[in-house]
């Protein structure tokens, strides 16, 4: 039974420092999206639009460097038509001008326009919100994104103390899981961000691992120790981390849905000096699509997470299936998630709809784990609580 | 194929038959009555047609998620029947209403099987069309270009140039299939259209949902498990008469049991004496050392929490552990009434347990003794006697005795875990109070009234085995594959098609794709890129 308290004490010192920085960068993501940063009205910006299409090209050039300019030549004379069903707005190169805010990620159409003589053309009205984001806000987002790298570098490490301390995986118990959980959901919207500029949810989602870490370090809080002989067992290496990971995934699309909503309220509103910072959210379509991707893998993961979990049962108390409190539950949110999927595809459903139907996910998720673990009885004991 | 949306761009105007049933216009106005007149027949189809919708299928399954719910709310009988009789018991007649509601058998319960029921006729409903559908569609010939390429939400174009229009087709035919897609050359352009394998996993992901619900149903009717104790020392033969407690299926066979004997050598647990904080007092280990006879050969198990023995058919758990002291009852003649292990059930994390020893060979009257084994006891801040820990560091027994009419001979069934003290009195000493018996390993004490005495021998470790059958495990293993399969592919597999036309002295491009499919301006592009080279 060793445990190794020093590393253990280490690991908890890692969770405040996280913490600590964690609420920097949410203060300063804060000021990103309802700072004081004047907007541009959307009128100036829907009048840019053509400008946009091209600036964009010019964006996209700038990053592919020489090699985009050789084959523009080749290339010449290829004319595009883009709906913008996916126009991307990232502008991981902040150091573009004036000229060039945004450009396009590799999820979305834009960006290839660069290869020359394409006369583009959008539609999709996403590019607008490009041009309200004038360089000194981005400047903050910047900061604010660094900030949560290092505080993501300390969270990890106060994971990784914390497994080494035990020399085991770090999620035996409510309070690991948790901390696991919600590193891997800063590593989701950091990896996420590398495809879609999504800074916008930097608010959220570092208030929300803060919020995750404070409850681990308090409530959750649970000594270093060994596992109980239920958990030992190879299946946790498989069962366990996805379903963190699956609960990080379907985690960050509800935070997208609630942006969704919000910004299919203030679209369906027009332009309201409160809900300004709304203006430097994309398009609530174009969140949908973002929180919906993430929701399908999500789903995936989760659906991989029951059928692991009824073979390890099998393999624990003899049958794969026996409606114990933990397994209700994770069947109800697998049944909510799988009728998400189901309501994007019927008519009649309306994407805000379908967004509550994926928030309601997220609450059954958020009910599976701080509740059902704590409160139920069931065979699933092993909360640390 | 995916609702219009207006920045997903997906038209369903090339379908034949779209999911939402065929004809849904009126549906789609909201019209959810029956239209009058029909007759029964034509009920039955409109009904039938209600239920294959999409919109039923979302309704059932938000209701499937609500129904489950009651099941961790109360207790339910296939997990703890005691606890559900207590539970009724202590909310008199809101328990007999809820009883009555099967609130505690949710799993079985009339309105949960109907709405999973409904569920599987309208996959059945759903599952069908679609094959066929689709199925035909896998052998036709990707559908010719709309008129106008334009309105598509992927579309280029580049000027010919000199290239002959046949060339360019061909090489577009070309490309195409090297990129997986199906195509056909049409007058003036290419049809081509790949990404089949999506609607295909989406049929077998809903095919596997339904073999794996229905194979759990007959795993239930076939299978078996049953319980029983097992005190080390004990051998455990496999018949109907040595189970603890037993459920069988519909169409379980007893002389289908297998033939073996187990034995439990030893038991050993270990418990955390080092953590710090709640961790402390944690099980660590949990081992039994178990000799199975099977076929006339011997073998030798090590049986953890999460690993099973295997023999043949049967799987035999560790589910349970706990104490049983070794109690020694005399007459007053110093004639041994009882002598043996006797199980106690751990009540809490410190393993205070519980039990009961029934003696119907005392005299001059039956004696039961109720009593609490504390593995470690201690004083805790308010002189109470506890257990502070787990494993047996200061074994003590504390006891009450009843002497009178065990009831054993009535012909009804007791638990050997509870005492029926109606027809007994609690022994009491000369004082006329009623006797505590308090004993360390080793002691004796003598009962008053003449009722002789009572020896703690020692504490023996036993373990509650699961023992269970069920034949359909390896189906429900592959289905539960299947349906993770077929919905990877479902959900990841872009279905698209696309047309590349010859239109005088412009080439034109343009993809539609079906259902979500974030690149499919990309690959107008880049076919249009490539073509044009
Ligand atoms: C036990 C019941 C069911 C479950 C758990 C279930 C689950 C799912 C899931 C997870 C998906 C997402 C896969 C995807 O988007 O490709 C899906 C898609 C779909 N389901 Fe079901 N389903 C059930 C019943 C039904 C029924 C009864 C119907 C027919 C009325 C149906 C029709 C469809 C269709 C058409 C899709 C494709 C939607 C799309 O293109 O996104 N499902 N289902």
């Amino acid at each position: 039974m060793d445990v190794d308290y020093e590393l253990a004490s280490w690991s908890n010192l890692l969770t405040y420092s996280a913490m600590a920085v964690y609420a920097i960068a949410f203060i300063v993501y804060a000021f990103d999206l309802f700072g004081g940063q004047r907007l541009r009205s959307t009128e100036a910006a829907s009048g840019d639009r053509k400008a946009t299409a091209s600036a964009r090209g010019a964006g996209a050039a700038d990053r592919s460097g020489a090699r985009a300019d050789a084959r523009t030549s080749a290339r010449s004379g290829v004319r595009r038509t883009s709906r913008g069903a996916s126009v991307a707005v990232l502008d991981e190169a902040d150091t573009t001008t004036a000229e060039a805010p945004a450009s396009g990620g590799p999820a979305g159409g834009a960006g290839s326009g660069g290869r020359g003589g394409v006369k583009g053309r959008a539609s999709g009205g996403d590019a607008a919100e490009a041009l309200d984001l004038g360089p000194r806000s981005r400047k903050l987002a910047r900061i604010a994104t660094s900030l949560t790298v290092l505080a993501l570098v300390l969270h990890v490490g106060a994971v990784l103390t914390r497994a080494l301390s035990v020399m085991r995986v770090p999620w035996g118990n409510m309070m690991e899981y948790a901390m696991t959980a919600a590193a891997i959901a800063g590593i989701v919207y950091l990896v996420a961000l590398r495809f879609r500029d999504m800074r916008y949810l930097g608010t959220f989602v570092t208030g929300a691992i803060l919020v995750t870490l404070g409850v681990c370090i308090t409530v959750f809080y649970t000594p270093a120790a060994q596992l109980v002989p239920a958990l030992q067992n190879y299946w946790i290496y498989i069962h366990v981390p996805i379903a963190i990971l699956s609960t990080a995934l379907l985690s960050v699309s509800a935070a997208l849905a609630l942006f969704q909503i919000c910004k299919a309220w203030s679209e369906s509103r027009g332009s309201s000096r409160r809900l300004a910072f709304m203006d430097r959210v994309p398009s609530s379509g174009d969140i949908e699509q973002v929180s919906y991707r993430i929701a399908a893998v999500g789903f995936i993961t989760w659906t991989f997470t029951l059928i692991a979990g009824a073979i390890w049962a099998e393999l624990a108390w003899g049958r794969p299936w026996g409606w114990d409190s933990k397994e209700i539950w994770t069947f109800v949110v697998w049944v909510i998630y799988a009728a998400y999927l189901h309501a994007r595809a019927t008519r009649g459903w309306g994407p805000t709809k379908v967004a509550v139907l994926n928030l309601i996910g997220m609450a059954s998720l958020v009910f599976n784990f701080a509740i059902v673990n704590v409160y139920f009885d069931g065979l699933h004991s092993y909360s640390g609580i | 194929m995916k609702r219009e949306e207006t920045n997903a761009p997906v038209t369903r105007t090339n379908e034949t038959a779209d999911r939402q049933g065929s004809g849904s216009a009126a549906k789609k106005s909201g019209a959810k009555a029956a239209p009058a007149d029909i007759g029964t027949i034509g009920m039955l189809r409109w009904a039938w047609r209600q239920l294959t919708t999409m919109r039923v299928a979302l309704i059932l399954l938000l209701i499937l998620a609500l129904a489950a719910i009651p099941g961790s709310l109360f207790p339910q009988r296939i997990q703890d029947p005691g606890r559900v009789t207590r539970f009724i018991e202590e909310n008199g007649r809101w328990g007999e209403i809820l009883d009555s509601l099967q609130v505690f058998d949710v799993y079985s319960s009339f309105w949960f099987s109907a709405v999973y029921i409904l569920l599987m006729i309208s996959l059945v409903g759903c599952i069908l069309p679609r094959t066929a559908q689709h199925w035909r569609a896998m052998r036709a010939r990707p559908p010719k270009a709309p008129r106008r390429l334009t309105r598509m939400p992927g579309y280029a174009t580049f000027p010919l140039g000199d290239d002959d229009p046949a060339d360019l087709l061909d090489l577009a035919e070309e490309r195409l299939r090297k990129h997986g897609y199906r195509t056909a050359r049409n007058a003036d352009h290419i049809a081509a259209e790949r990404g089949y394998l999506k609607e295909t996993g989406n049929l077998v992901f809903h095919a596997a949902v339904l073999g794996t619900v229905i194979t759990m149903a007959v795993g239930a009717l076939l299978g078996y498990s049953g319980q029983r104790v097992l005190v080390e020392g004990d051998t455990f033969t496999n018949s109907l008469v040595s189970y603890d407690s037993f459920e069988r299926g519909t169409y379980f066979d007893a002389d289908r049991l297998d033939d073996y004997r187990l034995r439990l050598n030893s038991f050993t647990s270990t418990f955390d004496d080092e953590a710090i904080g709640n961790q402390f007092g944690q099980p660590r280990s949990f081992e039994a050392d178990i000799t199975a006879f099977h076929d006339g050969a011997e073998t030798q198990h090590r049986v953890r929490v999460n690993e099973p023995i295997r023999i043949d058919g049967s799987r035999i758990y560790l589910t349970g552990n706990g104490y049983a002291p070794v109690l020694t009852t005399r007459d007053a003649d110093g004639d041994v009434t009882f002598s043996g292990p006797v199980v106690f059930l751990p009540q809490d994390g410190v393993y205070t347990s519980r039990g009961v020893l029934k003696v119907p060979d005392a005299s001059p009257e039956q004696l039961g003794f109720v009593g609490i084994l504390l593995p470690t006891a201690a004083l805790n801040d308010d002189g109470e006697l506890v257990s502070e820990f787990a494993e047996l560091r200061n074994p003590y027994l504390v006891m009450s005795a009843y002497a009178g009419d065990l009831g054993l001979d009535d012909g009804v069934p007791q638990s050997v875990y509870e005492l029926e003290a109606e027809n007994m009195a609690e022994v009491i000493d000369p004082a006329g109070v009623p006797v505590t018996l308090q004993l360390a390993p080793g002691e004796t004490t003598d009962l008053p009234g003449g009722h002789g005495s009572v020896t703690f021998e020692g504490v023996q470790t036993f373990i509650a085995l699961d023992i269970r059958h069920d034949p359909t495990q390896g189906l429900l293993l592959l289905f539960s594959t299947l349906l993770l399969a077929g919905l990877g592919l479902s959900l990841f597999i872009p279905r698209r098609r696309v047309w590349v036309r010859v239109n005088g002295a412009e080439v034109e491009v343009a993809a539609l794709a079906r259902g979500e499919d974030p690149r499919v301006e990309q690959t107008v592009e880049d076919l249009a890129v490539e073509l044009n080279d």
